[in-house]
């Protein structure tokens, strides 16, 4: 066995990645933003993707939304380090496939091409509550709403259909049914 | 109309209510303001250092002397970054300071000013909190918020960064709100306390495993700690911040644990049964290899952070809560269920103790001593027999100085033991000293260094030297980094790069220069008179004891190892090597 020279152990044992989805309330005041998101990238959490604005402008609070993967032990350290930090309200934190949580993602699809191919690239994304924001001769902006694999999928799919630009946001998420998250 | 105030005396008005009675500070452009209202203010006394560094580590060591808030005012840039170190440092070890820096005015900040830096995007990492004060009216609320957030809950830094053209303006001054204590949700309840009290009595090889925690809960957390243990009949180990907060020569007490700790405290934390961790966060100096930490203990660990609890070993009882206020309950309910586990436990622990004894016997902190060389230890435990009769003070900088100095002096009350821990900043204790030395005038602080540390915040013996602060630095000097060279010896094939430092200054003479008294030891036969002699002398003073360069620190847990895995001494490992023939010739 060859000796270790390092001065800290390394663990041998991992448990299994989950992803999540971190709701954080916060005071929507200057450099909140970098307090989370630094907080991920100084302890080494990674995010996938981000969503935050106002969500109360009477107390003045915005809402971030956060898709993160990692391990159970993890996802439980990201939650109570951000109940650390002096601006955050509350923190929500909910499992992908939780069936009482939705989560959407929202895309712009620029699609450049003649009418039939725009009314094509709109057939396909039937399923994703398409609506045209802006139309020319030549082309098309098409707005449509999903999960995240969705819409990787259709800007995949749309390609061929004259995809040109994909412009899209972070998950925002939602409980189901008359409760809030408290 | 109310009185209108300028925003550096509303700086002041609020030191006055929260009682600061001292702040550490180095002047610069950005904070002239506050520094021109300091005359009017004679309640606060401010000491002048050589170095904002300094000023930082001083005030850590005012706030674990006393138990109040450090403050440290600097100016902005450079002034802010050179406080950067001692931040982090009280971030690591949860102590309490309220840095106020400078800033350029608020029209220039973002256009790369003379001495403008993003402070506060700087210190966010190592801070609780931190604000950039942009409006005047905000000031007060912010000041007040800014000592609340440092002192409640888990203790640590926070910094205001108040740009120039805000010291001028002028606002309403506000007094500290009295705001009703939200509940902590997570706080414990009877009912932990009571599944505590069952794994208490059930276990038959328990061990308390305690941490800076109990210090920073107050000395009241030292005293029901000592009613606990005495109670439950438990043996009891401390990490490297928790010392003192335990008597350090009571027969419960096994020693420090970790990578230096004893052998008797590590085997008794990898065998127990229970494993009560109070006010401690299983730091990877404490655990060793985390897939074999204490491998058959149930685990309790209480702690007021709830993010410590399952970080890095995941536990069967969290109990959330300050460190009084759960051993109180304990102590109440076992009380009231009458169980005295002392008595009731005595048959089950006995066999515990008795293998305690055993591993005791090895007397895992040994050394070899001798009258020709002064061997480091020897010269802590010299430094502790002719210092133990009055309240002494130790800090000290990071390395195997550091480490003899856990091991071999023994503290009785807690507040006493100025050490960084988390972060291990060379250079700490020297300033720390001088914080201590502020915040008890009259006290013995002696700062147990290195000297290769020591060199790294020299110039604050300057500070020492200009407020009569008698502090004594005790170098324990074998002109090596020892602990790199310990490493290097053990990890490296005795590849000792760059830890030799092959100029040095005569740190007599520096200390004449400094205008400090400079003293020498080296021999063994001179060390308890020239001891003596730095105590009598009640002015700043230099020691530098010329010790053994070729001593390492032992016992010690080598890397990626459990703890039951121990390096043992030389004294052991000569004893090893001679069974082969010792068997022989039996």
């Amino acid at each position: 066995m060859t000796k270790s020279k390092s001065a800290y152990s390394t663990p041998t044992k991992l448990s299994k990645l989950e992803t999540h989805i971190i709701v954080v309330w916060v005071d929507n005041e200057a450099s909140v933003l970098s307090r989370v998101v630094g907080l991920f990238s100084g302890r080494g959490y990674n995010i996938e993707s981000l969503a935050v604005a106002e969500v109360d402008q009477k107390n003045n609070l915005s809402r971030i939304t956060i898709v993160t993967t990692g391990t159970p032990e993890v996802i439980e350290q990201i939650v109570l380090q951000l109940k650390k930090l002096v601006p955050v309200h509350k923190v929500g934190n909910f499992k992908r496939d939780d069936k009482n949580v939705i989560f959407k993602e929202m895309a712009l699809f620029k699609i450049v091409g003649n009418k039939a191919k725009i009314k094509k690239a709109l057939n396909a994304c039937k399923k994703f509550n398409p609506v045209i924001l802006d139309q020319t001769n030549k082309s098309a902006v098409i707005q449509i709403t999903g999960l995240r694999r969705e819409i990787d999928k259709m800007s995949k799919n749309l390609k061929t259909h004259g995809l040109l630009s994909v412009s899209r946001t972070g998950a925002v998420a939602m409980t189901r049914g008359a409760e809030i998250f408290n | 109309m109310p009185k209108l105030y300028t925003g550096a005396e509303i700086v002041f008005k609020c030191l006055e209510d929260q009682k600061v009675e001292h702040i550490f500070g180095y002047p610069g452009g950005a904070v002239l303001p506050i520094y021109d209202e300091l005359k009017n203010h004679s309640s606060i006394k401010h000491i002048l250092v050589r170095h904002e560094q300094g000023a930082g580590h001083a005030a850590e060591g005012y706030a674990r002397s006393s138990g109040k808030p450090g403050v440290v005012l600097v100016t902005s840039g450079p002034g802010a970054t050179n406080v950067v170190t001692a931040l982090t440092d009280a971030y690591m070890d949860s102590v309490p300071m309220v840095c106020i820096s400078g800033q350029v005015p608020t029209h220039l900040i973002g256009t790369d000013a003379f001495q403008e830096c993003d402070t506060t995007g700087i210190t966010r990492p190592c801070t609780k909190h931190n604000w950039l004060v942009k409006n005047i009216n905000d000031l007060p609320r912010i000041m007040h918020e800014a000592f609340k957030v440092a002192t409640t809950g888990r203790p640590g830094p926070v910094l205001v960064d108040i740009p120039k053209d805000i010291q001028f303006a002028k606002a309403k001054y506000t007094n500290p709100k009295k705001k009703k204590e939200i509940k902590n949700k997570n706080r414990f309840n009877q009912k932990d306390i009571d599944n505590l009290i069952e794994l208490m009595n059930k276990a038959s090889k328990p061990i308390f495993y305690t941490g800076g925690g109990v210090v920073n809960s107050g000395p009241k957390a030292s005293e029901l700690l000592k009613e606990l243990v005495a109670f439950t009949g438990f043996p009891i180990t401390t990490t490297l911040q928790g010392l003192g907060s335990y008597p350090g020569d009571d027969n419960q007490f096994l020693g420090m644990l970790g990578m230096h700790g004893t052998y008797e405290a590590n085997n008794a934390m990898h065998d127990c049964d229970l494993l009560i961790n109070i006010g401690a966060r299983f730091d990877d100096r404490i655990t060793g290899k985390i897939d074999e930490f204490s491998p058959k203990s149930k685990k309790v660990h209480i702690d007021i952070d709830p993010s410590s609890i399952n970080k890095i070993i995941k536990v069967d009882l969290p109990i959330v809560g300050d460190v009084s206020d759960v051993i109180k309950s304990t102590i109440k309910t076992l009380k009231k269920k009458n169980l005295n586990l002392e008595k009731s436990n005595k048959q089950k622990t006995s066999k515990w103790w008795q293998q305690i004894q055993k591993w005791r016997t090895k007397d895992s902190l040994n050394f070899i001593n001798s009258n020709k060389i002064i061997k480091p230890q020897h010269a802590v435990r010299r430094l502790y027999e002719l210092t133990k009769d009055q309240d002494t003070f130790i800090t000290t900088e990071v390395g195997q100085h550091q480490m003899w100095a856990a091991q071999h002096y023994k503290f009785n009350k807690p507040n006493r033991w100025m050490t960084s821990g988390g972060l291990g900043t060379m250079g700490y204790g020297l300033p720390a000293a001088v914080g201590v030395q502020v915040a008890h005038p009259k006290k013995l602080v002696v700062d147990i260094a290195g000297e290769a540390s020591i060199l790294m915040t020299m110039q604050e013996i300057s500070t020492a030297v200009q407020y009569n602060l008698p502090i004594k630095i005790f170098i324990l000097n074998n002109q090596y980094m020892g602990m790199v060279r310990q490493w290097q010896e053990l990890l490296h094939e005795k590849n000792y790069s760059e830890s030799y430092s092959e100029a040095l200054p005569d740190f007599v003479k520096l200390a004449e220069a400094y205008g400090c008294v400079g003293l020498r030891a080296e021999s063994p036969d001179e060390l308890d008179d020239k001891i003596k002699e730095m105590i009598n002398i009640n002015r700043p003073v230099i020691f530098d004891c010329h010790v053994d360069q070729a001593e390492n620190c032992f016992p010690m847990i080598p890397s990626g190892k459990p703890h039951n895995q121990m390096l043992l001494g030389p004294k052991d490992q000569e004893e090893n090597k001679i069974t082969g023939k010792g068997k022989a010739l039996v």
